[in-house]
């Protein structure tokens, strides 16, 4: 095997080892963009990732279920808001919801647009509106990773800082005040903006996770960071860094009956 | 055909970056005398036959629920508009 650093990057994934039972869903819907990353990601953090259909309302027994980014039926109405009315969104709303009180609900992770189906489905707290300056973003943006708790973040450090790429118009997070004291005082922010605050969301807020920690929901996008000469620079070279990987080896091994 | 008109506007809380945007503009028309801007949504909701009390629980609920989030939006009025039933 050759030491030499590549000029560009392999083509080749090379997975971490295959678990059983680590399948995750990837819903596609009309105007979703960033389903085919999403899926990359899942194997190359060691799982099998299924494409689910948003028409369709059966999930196919998966164990976790990935809303990627895009623009859903052109959020014409508002992001994620007609979406979120999709088959495949009745039956995740069912399986991930809180009024649930099976032992172990369905992990479920929405990235930017997933983010904005999943706070239209009031499964994670506030909403998104315009960027306070009114541009579209798009630039790589330190996260600092809160709650580690979570299926999807349990293998980061707690406050571990993290480069992801994002790229939104409508990425400012807002909610009531008393809402917003509510989900800080339960330790329910995931991602916070590092730096100056990209796009005036309330407390810099990126990501936000439910009562129960099994929906997480963030505007950045872990899944353009897996893979060496894709993602964002990082010390060791233009576009190495692969930051957004532990999301999805951290889901693969909580899965797999643990958190490490 | 009745048509149910439904508005809804961005609650008075929440910042309305668009409304900004143009209050912003206006001074290139020369308007200088407004303060303000904000900028919601009308939606007109076609009815076949007599709007009854039960269609217009329906463009409520509507309203409600996809029509506007309540996290940032007020629906502030669901309303039948005048013209067309007078003729």
């Amino acid at each position: 095997m050759s030491t030499e650093s590549p000029l560009i990057g392999s083509f080749s994934a090379s997975p971490a080892q295959q678990l059983d039972g680590a399948r995750i869903g990837v819903v596609t819907f009309p105007g979703t963009l960033d389903d085919r990353d999403a899926a990359r990601a899942v194997t190359l953090g060691g799982g099998t990732a299924v494409s689910l259909w948003h028409g369709d309302e059966s999930l196919h027994g998966v164990d976790a279920v990935i809303l990627p980014g895009g623009f859903s039926y052109g959020d014409y109405l508002r992001a994620g808001a007609l979406a979120r009315f999709a088959p495949v969104m009745n039956t995740l709303i069912k399986e991930a919801g809180a009024q649930q009180t099976s032992s172990s609900p369905l992990p479920v992770l929405g990235i930017c647009n997933g983010f904005q189906m999943l706070t239209e489905a009031h499964l994670l707290p506030g909403s998104m509106i315009n960027n306070d300056h009114l541009k579209f973003i798009c630039k790589d943006q330190v996260l600092r990773v809160e709650n580690t708790s979570t299926a999807w973040t349990a293998q980061f450090t707690a406050d571990e800082l993290i480069a992801v790429p994002m790229k939104n118009q409508e990425g400012q997070y807002v909610t009531s005040a008393q809402e917003l004291e509510q989900i800080e005082t339960e330790g329910r922010v995931v991602f916070r903006y590092v730096g100056d605050d990209p796009n005036g969301s309330r407390n810099r807020i990126a990501g936000v996770t439910n009562e129960r920690g099994n929906v997480v929901g963030l505007m950045p996008h872990p899944e353009h960071a897996v893979e060496a000469g894709y993602g964002p620079d990082d010390a060791t070279g233009m576009r190495n860094g692969t930051d957004g990987l532990t999301v999805f080896t951290s889901v693969v091994s909580s899965l797999a009956g643990g958190q490490q | 055909m009745p048509t149910i008109v439904v508005e809804v506007m961005p609650k008075p809380e929440i910042l309305d970056p668009q409304g900004k945007a143009i209050a912003n503009a206006l001074p290139h028309l020369g308007l200088t005398g407004f303060t303000g801007v904000r900028q919601g949504k009308r939606f007109e909701l076609t009815v076949e036959g007599e709007v009854t009390e039960e269609v217009l629980d329906s463009a409520r609920k509507a309203a409600a629920e996809m029509l506007s989030n309540p996290v940032i939006e007020d629906v502030v009025s669901v309303a039948v508009a005048e013209d067309q039933q007078t003729a």
